[in-house]
Formats: structure tokens, sequence, C-alpha cells
């Protein structure tokens, strides 16, 4: 190669051993055109063969849905949003704790915050909210009382559940505070507590939001577990009043409206993370 | 003879069952500055850690003005005011502009006046060549002025001595230059430095004494001239080979 003269090459120009590159571009377009076809012919297929007065009926019936109001939001989705809020509060002040402990330097109170974070975490959360709200009552003779128009067992079994899952996140925010920002702080001759106060927490608190939210969402989804324990009409969560209207009738409009409150809730939180996580980024 | 600013007494460190110091003794007079030098792993920047205790010391003594810092009694946050420290990562404060950076520890720990902080920090910055910058987060900075701010904040204290921990070694090489500047105009002004450096010009031309530490031990110590012209042993001679050659 090296005795050959170097050819004179023009921009434009393309040796053969490269061209390659041409069948693997139409390869690439015929697989794309494949892919929207195959979607054009399955919804083809649905749209011919679905018996849509029936769905439209039995999913979509405006009027079912309209005689859902008020109650679907003053009572369905009101008591989804304090289920959720009550829970998350209760969850965080768990949180709190174990996290403390499980950064304890004295050895028992991180067994203690361990042993928790891993139960919680460990079962599933219906498990737990059957434990609480049904098995509490029959051993111990106590009675859940009604707070804030909710049940407050319900509320109570799933902030116990977050408070494990919201430990775990608040301890990654803290840990990734860098070492060398405490290192500076000390060095300078702030205090511990001071140090956490305005330099730990402050770049914490800004790394956990985005999980924290994340978690929020989850557990408002986690509500509709409560389902499950046979709440009162008035302490119905967003789930069970859809269900308990598709049992009146076997319509289930009223579920695919609750289904649309919750992501009317959802969709907002989700999209304020992905900003945030967006943001963090770009400081960083 | 006065007392020195730093003493180390058979001072050691251990990390498990790794021993980093071996037993030093040094001492620092005031006015001074030393350089420390050698080795990655050669225990230069634990022993710069241990001065004001960021590392706790496994033995011997640590003595700042003639006081004991290694006491168990002794408060550190008092201790520490004294003791300006500059990173190699410089390790500012993100979520603070540099002027919230250099003005945070003087009222947090010296319960300054806002206003009286500020002047201070701006007088500072103005040291450093960096008054117009007061406004800017770390993160519009480039590294040579987030460490500038870093010496700032540290003067802003009013520090009888200040220590630094490879300064320049996370710096673009252009950017080295104003650092070892604003270090060398501290050295000028007769601050007592402690300085870990791989900057072999700034340690022939400003330190008073220069350190050569080995594998935990202090392995030869003098006047610039000394150590890095007429080396001793051949660790000394074998590391300024290689550090020279680049």
């Amino acid at each position: 190669m090296n005795d050959q003269a170097p050819l004179a090459v023009q921009a434009g120009d393309l040796p053969d051993l490269y061209r390659s590159g041409q069948a693997k571009r139409r390869r690439a377009r015929r697989n794309r055109i494949l892919s929207y076809l195959a979607g054009i012919v399955v919804a083809a297929w649905i749209a011919a063969t679905g018996d849509w007065a029936t769905i439209r009926a039995k999913y979509f019936d405006l009027g079912d849905m309209r005689e859902a109001f008020p109650d679907v939001v003053t009572i369905g989705v009101k008591n989804t949003v304090i289920y959720t809020l009550g829970a998350f509060l209760g969850g965080v002040v768990i949180g709190v704790a174990m996290m403390l402990l499980k950064r304890s330097e004295i050895r028992p109170y991180r067994w203690f915050a361990t042993t928790y974070i891993e139960i919680f975490r460990g079962l599933p959360a219906l498990l737990t909210i059957l434990i609480v709200v049904f098995l509490t009552p029959i051993a111990l003779g106590w009675q859940f009382p009604v707070v804030l128009g909710v049940d407050s067992g319900g509320t109570i079994a799933l902030a116990l559940v977050a408070g494990a899952y919201l430990a775990e996140t608040l301890r990654a925010g803290i840990e990734g505070v860098p070492r060398g920002q405490v290192e500076a702080a000390r060095s300078l001759g702030m205090t511990q507590a001071t140090t956490t106060r305005v330099i730990v927490m402050p770049q914490a608190f800004r790394l956990v939001i985005p999980p924290l939210t994340n978690e929020l969402v989850l557990l408002l989804k986690d509500t509709s577990l409560l389902a499950f324990v046979g709440t009162t009409t008035t302490t119905v969560e967003l789930t069970q009043f859809g269900r308990n209207a598709f049992n009146d009738d076997f319509n289930g409009s009223v579920m695919i409206l609750a289904g649309i409150m919750y992501l009317i809730i959802t969709i907002p939180l989700t999209q304020l993370v992905a900003h945030l996580e967006r943001r963090n980024k770009a400081r960083r | 003879m006065s007392t020195p600013a730093i003493e180390l007494r058979g001072l050691r460190k251990s990390f498990g069952t790794n021993e980093v110091l071996k037993g030093i003794d040094l001492a620092v007079a005031p006015k001074h500055v030393v350089c420390l030098i050698g080795a990655s792993g050669s225990g230069k920047s634990t022993l710069l850690r241990c001065i004001n205790r960021l590392e706790e010391p496994t033995g011997g003594h640590v003595l700042i003005d003639g006081i004991d810092i290694t006491h168990p009694d002794c408060d550190l946050d008092l201790v520490r005011r004294d003791i300006g420290m500059v990173f190699q990562q410089f390790n500012l404060f993100p979520h603070l502009t540099a002027l919230g950076n250099v003005t945070l520890a003087q009222r947090k720990v010296l319960r300054r006046s806002e206003a009286e902080a500020e002047q201070v920090a701006r007088q500072v910055l103005d040291r450093v060549g960096l008054a117009e910058k007061a406004d800017s987060y770390p993160s519009q900075l480039s590294g040579g002025q987030q460490q500038r701010v870093a010496i700032a904040r540290a003067l802003a204290m009013n520090p009888k001595m200040m220590l630094f921990d490879e300064a320049t070694s996370a710096l673009d090489p252009e950017l080295v230059g104003d650092v070892l500047d604003v270090m060398r105009q501290l050295a000028s002004e007769g601050m007592t430095m402690v300085v870990v450096t791989h900057e072999m010009g700034f340690a022939r031309r400003v330190a008073d004494h220069v350190v050569f530490m080995d594998q935990g031990v202090v392995c030869e110590q003098g006047p610039p001239e000394q150590v890095l012209g007429d080396p001793q042993t051949p660790r000394l001679q074998q590391f300024l080979e290689q550090v020279l050659e680049h």
C-alpha cells in the first residue's frame, strides 16, 4: 500500500468497501414502513370487528358518568387525596426517623431501622393493609376512628409502607451530597448542626424532590388497594367508588371516569418530576 | 525560639490495617511556607488533613500555636476558625453565589452582621482578583476562578494559617498560574502556609522549607535549594527525576 502513489480522492467519492452503508439505511427505512403498516392493520382490524355500540354503552356512557358527579369528585377524589396526603405526611415522619436511625453511629438503632425498612418494603402493600385494618381491631379490640372523613386504619397502613420507602429515598438524598461539602463547612469552623442545616439539607432537598414526587404518585395509586378493606360510602376512595357504581348496574363507565381522575392528578406530577430532573441535571 | 505555628509530634494515622502516617515529627514556624511533596499515597494529604483534624489521628499530638488540639476536650470548631483550608476539588457550596460562599461562615461562625460580612467578602474577592464575580454561582466559574473563590472563603475568616491540599491538581494547565499567583501573594504577606503540591517550581521559589514524604514517613526535609537541588536519598532522587521529566 505504501509503495503505491496516493490516489487523488475527491470529496463525494466513496470506496466500494464502505458502500454497505446504503444497504443499512434502506433496511432501516423498510423496517420503519413495515412497523407502521403493522400498526395500521391492527387498528383497522379492531375498528372493523369491535362491537362499538356495546363498548360505548358499557365503557363510555356519558350519562352514567355525568350522574357520578359531583360525588366522584367530592367523595372519590377527595378521599383519595386525603388518604394519599395523610399517608405521605405520616410516611415522611416515619421516613425521616428511620433515615436518622439508619445513619446513627449506634448499632442497635441501625438494626432497628434496617429491620423496619426491610419488613415493610418486603411485604406486599396489600398484605400490610389487610393486617393493619382487619387484624388490629380483632387482636387489640380497638377500632380505627374516622379522621378527616377517611378511615385512619388505611392511612396508617399506607404510611407504614411509605415510611420504609421514603427512609431510603431521604438517605440517598443526604448521602448524595458530596463529602467535600461537609469537610469544607467543618474546616471553616461550622458546627455539625449548622453544617447539616445550611449546607447538607438545602442540597439534599433539591436532590430528593424528584424521587419524593415519584413516591407521592406511587402512593396515590396504592390508595386503590384500600378498595379491598371495605370502606363505607363516605370514606370510600376513588377505585372502590368506581367499582361500587359498576356493581349497581354492571356498567364500567364510572370506573373509566375514575381512571381519568387518577390521570388528571398523576400526569402533571410525573411531568413535574421530568422537568425537575432535567433542571437538576443542567445544574450539575 | 518562638512557639511553632504548627507542631506535629509522633503523628500516626491508620485506615484499618493500613498505616498511612508512621510517626511524623514536624514543626512549622510562624509566617513560614512549608511545601509537602511526595508520590501519591505517600501520606502528605492525610498529614495535612490531620492538622485541622478533618482526619482523626490514631496517635501522636497536633499542636497549634502551642495548644494541643488532639486533647479530647478540645473544641475543634474554635480551632478550625483560625485554620483556613483549600481543597483539590474546591468544594464551593453550589447552591450559593461566590459572595454567599464567602459570607456564610462569617455570619454563622463569627456572627458578623450581614453588612460586615459582605464588606469583608468583597475585600477578599478583590484580593483574589474576582471582585466582579461576586454574584456568579460556582457552576458559572472556571476551575481556577472557583479555587480562588475557595481561597477567598478561607481568607474571610482571618485565619492565622492556611492549608492547601493539592489546590492546583484539578485545574486545566492554563488556569494553574492564577491560583499560584494568589498563593505566592499570600506567602509574601506573611501567611503561615502548609502546601501539599506537585508544583516543584512553586516549592522552589516560595517555600521556606520543603518536606519530602515517602511511605508515611518524612524522608528528607530542609530549605528548597537543598532538598530539591541536592537530594540525598535514592527515593527523593528518583521522585524528582520522575516529576521533572515532564
